[in-house]
């Protein structure tokens, strides 16, 4: 049987729960033999690829190469997972939104304010979005597994469930935060 | 002690109440779950959240379990698609009504919000959320008054009231503008009324009032009022 | 003063009005007053001194009579000859054309006979009849002979019976029976009790109640006493909203009237039944009106509804039995008690007697003011007593019971009045405001304003409302820019629902009417800002530039 395409991104969080993932430990090893990881982090592909089975997205959008990198997932992707807090509600990277002016807000503090050289904004870096965006505010998303950062069992349950056909249940299972 | 001489039927179940319990209490005595949010035993019931509407057989209008009283061969149904449904929205609502980022708050682990998300598995909100910036006020040598955490359940106002019978706090504007105020719009260390008994930070369902440097955990006293209540009727 | 003495006054008013051939009445409503109605009073009084004619004909302010879009409005009696658009300067000649020469002034004349073709005046059966300012211009049209009756030949089982009979539902919008609900606080035991009137009438676009107030406010008066007889009551208020001044004036001038007659206060009419009235002002909050709100704001408290149960009946102020009415509600038991609630009943329809009063606004040809007998349709109130949507532009659709209401498309014109249509329809009767919307306006921005008013009036007490109002505020400003999707609408439709079904009050729980109708009756129009990105009344600025298609 060919094994499930499984692919991970890391948009505009703290890598956390990729963290979260690795510490499935050694059942990583159990899901080895279903899944094939084709994109990820911690992989050394390029390019998104085509026709991925699952898609976990890590971070929230925020900023315009973001945006494009996750139109194109989706596009690629069949079931795209919202992975985590920053890819459920936007989280930490999205309490920016709460200035007025955010970009040049959270630009100035961290680039002039609390710097002592070369104190400039940057100029080689994609533009940052006016607000920070949870995934499914700029495409469709078709789970949710929330958690700062979900817990390595909980992600564990939810791919065996996906890979045995069934819709996991999160009631009970997952926390905010 | 008045008897429980009410008979009604909940989930399909016969129970028995006194007749001047609520469905909520009846439902609780026989331990049937229903979810409260501004609901707290001692005092006052409220019905703002509507976390608790019930069902009541030949009734078109959903009923809060908290406020309506047992009467004889009612039929309550506690738990149904629909009513899990507008549970779930609502959940959604307050999560997306002001900033909740769990992550970085100091009820994160401690909070009946959260905790309710969790039960009911909201996993995320259908609407957008608000990033509206709200005042938090830390005036107060031990409390912190965080607008952007409350949801206007008025807890503190009614335990400020009816427990330490100050009534220091109330609710200023209204709709979605509505906020808590200390005595007449005042900064909380200005404010004269203020015993600094702190039974408002212990009655608090999410992180709106907190004591400044202790864990959650540690100042929330959700039995506090039921328990001065029970005491005062010794 | 003895019952008799009312009968007695009847007959002296009317002896003085006989002495008088003609009698002009100038209407000082609030819709006149902006246009110088006042003005006008004294233009015409000016003129008939001049032209002395002072014993011929006398010159008195009145109430309105509906025709406010031609205001200021002048009555000439006999014949109730209803003179247009007058303005100081023409006093003088009217009173001379009309009055000396026997000739009616075409020119001023108010042509549109339909208008008052269909209409069945009953509560303001003395609107553009009588001065307002005066007790004895009420009693003289037979005011005050129902209390009399009540307290002198019936007892309060009997009042309720005849009000029972009658089949009237109340008018501020929920059409609960009245007869029923003042037979529960009747029936209530505790004591003391009181009786409110609410004359909140928050809406927007709506005057009925302000126009009854300030063209009859005894008739509101006597109702209320009836009702406190009835169910037992020593004390009422008038709950009104301070946006209304002459409204207030007009009550607390006619209160004093009736205390000084004896016909409110202790001992009234010779019996043992006390009954005093006090206004309440409210501070302008839609909310406010709503039952239980108006209790938390006369207890001096914030106006926030409270759970029911307990229903007011049982408990309502400071804890205490409590009957609440709409002022039109109150003002036809007069009637009731006079002509019997057989005689009542056969007006309308069986089982929603009685008239309405409505204010028709927007796109028609003759807004204004107007009392149709319930079970009329929409359709002869929109086309022949509105006059239809003005030349050159088309009916689009009907919002029908003020900001919560529903909006009902050309296809559901021939619905009738009543309260059990409009709801089935997904609208509601309200406190009876009839907006006409033509093709001119877009459906989403007519809903999204509705909601808006509902969103900034919500108390906040409960989540539905507060917090679900504005992201369907939201929602709706995204389709009109262009950037809602399909399951935008899906998510309108389920917030509508929640707010529908589970808020406390009846502010959220009528808020998503127009949505909900809009959606059901126009959702091609919501379609066509979605997927085509264009305003079918050119309205919405539609920014988008790509139309994402497959
Ligand atoms: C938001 C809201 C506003 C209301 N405003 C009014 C009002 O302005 N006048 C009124 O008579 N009733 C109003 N009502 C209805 C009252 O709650 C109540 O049903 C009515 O006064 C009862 O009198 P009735 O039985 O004579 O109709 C309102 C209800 C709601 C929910
Ligand atoms: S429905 Fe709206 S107005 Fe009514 S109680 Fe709830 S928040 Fe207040």
């Amino acid at each position: 049987m060919a094994k499930v395409k499984v692919a991970t991104v890391w948009l505009s969080g703290c890598s956390g729960c990729h963290m979260s993932f690795l510490d499935q430990d050694e059942k990583i090893i159990e899901l080895a033999e279903k899944i094939e990881l084709v994109y990820s982090p911690i992989v050394d592909i390029k390019d998104f690829p085509e026709n991925v089975d699952i898609t976990f997205v890590e971070g929230a959008v925020a900023n315009e190469e973001q945006l494009h990198q996750l139109k194109t997932i989706r596009e690629r992707t069949k079931l795209l997972i919202a992975f985590g807090d920053c890819a459920v509600t936007g989280n930490v990277v999205a309490l920016r939104n709460m200035f007025q002016d955010s970009v040049k807000e959270v630009l100035e503090r961290a680039y002039v304010e609390n710097v002592d050289h070369s104190k400039q904004y940057p100029t080689q870096v994609p533009k940052l979005l006016e607000n920070a965006h949870p995934l499914h505010e700029v495409v469709k998303v078709d789970f949710y597994l929330p958690g700062c950062p979900p817990s390595a069992e909980l992600i564990n349950y939810v791919l065996n469930e996906i890979l045995d056909g069934r819709k996991p249940s999160l009631e009970g299972r997952f926390k905010f935060g | 002690m008045s008897e429980r001489t009410v008979k009604l039927v909940i989930d399909g179940r016969e129970v028995f109440a006194k007749p001047t319990d609520t469905i909520l209490k009846a439902a609780k005595d026989n331990g049937i779950y229903i979810p409260t949010l501004c609901y707290l035993e001692g005092l006052t019931a409220y019905g703002g959240c509507r976390l608790c509407v019930v069902e009541v057989k030949g009734n078109p209008k959903l009923m809060t379990s908290c406020t309506t009283p047992v009467s004889n061969n009612m039929e309550v149904i506690t738990n149904s698609p629909r009513l899990n449904k507008y549970r779930k929205q609502i959940i959604e609502l307050l999560l997306a009504e002001r900033t909740h980022t769990c992550s970085v708050c100091v009820a994160n682990g401690s909070c009946e919000l959260q905790e309710l998300a969790t039960r009911f598995g909201v996993d995320h909100t259908s609407v957008s959320r608000n990033w509206k910036r709200f005042e938090i006020d830390m005036t107060h040598e031990r409390f912190v008054l965080d607008h952007n955490r409350c949801i206007l359940c008025t807890r503190c106002i009614r335990v400020c009231d009816e427990i330490e019978g100050v009534h220091v706090l109330d609710v200023k504007r209204r709709g979605k503008d509505s906020s808590i105020v200390i005595d007449l719009d005042e900064p909380w260390a200005a404010s004269y009324s203020c015993t600094s008994c702190g039974k408002c930070s212990a009655v608090c369902p999410v992180g709106a009032i907190y004591v400044k440097l202790k864990p959650l955990s540690e100042t929330k006293k959700k039995e506090l009022p039921e328990f001065v209540v029970e005491r005062r009727r010794r | 003063m003895k019952p008799e003495e009312i009968q007695k006054i009847a007959e002296i008013e009317h002896d003085m009005r006989m002495a008088y051939k003609y009698r002009i009445k100038v209407c000082c409503s609030s819709g006149c007053i902006p246009f110088g109605a006042q003005k006008l009073l004294k233009a015409f009084e000016d003129a008939v001194k001049e032209l002395g004619l002072q014993n011929v004909c006398k010159v008195a302010r009145t109430g309105c009579v509906g025709t406010c879009s031609v205001a200021p409005v002048v009555l000439i009696d006999p014949g109730n000859h209803l003179y247009q658009n007058v303005k100081p300067e023409d006093a003088k000649r009217i009173v001379q054309e009309h009055v000396v020469n026997g000739r009616i002034l075409e020119e001023f004349v108010y042509k549109n006979e339909a208008y008052f073709s269909k209409q069945y005046r009953l509560v303001l059966r003395n609107a553009g009849k009588i001065d307002p300012l005066r007790i004895e211009d009420y009693i003289s049209v037979g005011g005050y002979s129902a209390l009399a009756k009540a307290l002198t030949q019936m007892t309060p089982e009997q009042v309720i019976y005849e009000v029972t009979v009658s089949g009237l539902r109340g008018r501020g919008g929920a059409g609960f029976p009245t007869g029923q609900k003042w037979n529960f606080v009747a029936k209530s035991t505790a004591k003391p009790k009181y009786v409110v009137a609410n004359l909140d009438e928050g809406d927007p676009g709506v005057f009925a109640n302000r126009t009854l107030a300030e063209a009859d406010p005894h008739a509101i008066i006597e109702g209320m006493t009836i009702a406190a007889y009835a169910v037992g009551a020593e004390k009422g208020y008038i709950y009104i909203r301070s946006e209304y001044p002459l409204a207030i004036q007009t009550l607390k001038k006619a209160i004093e009237q009736a205390k000084s007659y004896g016909l409110i206060g202790d001992n009234i009419l010779g019996s043992t039944f006390n009954f005093d009235i006090e206004l309440r002002l409210g501070a302008g909050a839609f909310v406010a009106g709503e039952e239980t709100a108006i209790l938390s704001s006369i207890e001096g408290l914030r106006a926030t509804p409270r759970p029911r149960p307990p229903y007011p009946a049982v408990s309502g102020l400071w804890g205490k039995p409590t009957l609440i009415n709409n002022v039109e509600t109150l003002a036809n038991v007069p009637l009731i008690i006079l002509n019997g609630g057989a005689w009542f009943s056969k007006i309308g329809t069986p089982k929603c007697t009685g008239t309405k009063c409505f204010s028709l606004t927007g796109k028609v040809r003759n807004p204004g003011l107007i009392e149709v007998p319930m079970g009329i349709t929409l359709k002869e109130v929109v086309y022949e007593i509105g006059g239809g949507v003005p030349e050159g532009r088309k009916f689009k659709a009907v919002l029908v019971g003020g900001p919560s209401g529903g909006c009902l498309p050309e296809s559901m014109l021939s619905l009738p009045i009543d309260y059990e249509s409009l709801t089935q329809a997904g609208a509601i009767m309200g406190s009876g405001g009839i907006v006409v919307i033509d093709d001119e306006s877009c459906i989403v921005d007519t809903a999204r304003f509705f909601i808006d008013f509902c969103m900034d009036e919500s108390c906040g007490k409960c989540v539905p409302c507060r917090a679900g109002l504005p992201k369907v505020r939201e929602i709706l400003d995204k389709i009109m820019v262009g950037e809602g999707t399909e399951e935008d609408l899906k998510v309108l439709e389920e917030l509508s629902y929640l707010i529908k079904d589970a808020s406390l009050c009846g502010l959220g729980q009528t808020a998503p009417n127009p949505v909900l109708t809009t959606l059901n009756y126009f959702k091609k129009e919501y379609l066509s800002h979605i997927l085509d990105g264009k305003c079918p009344a050119g309205k919405c600025n539609i920014k988008r530039m790509e139309v994402v298609k497959k």
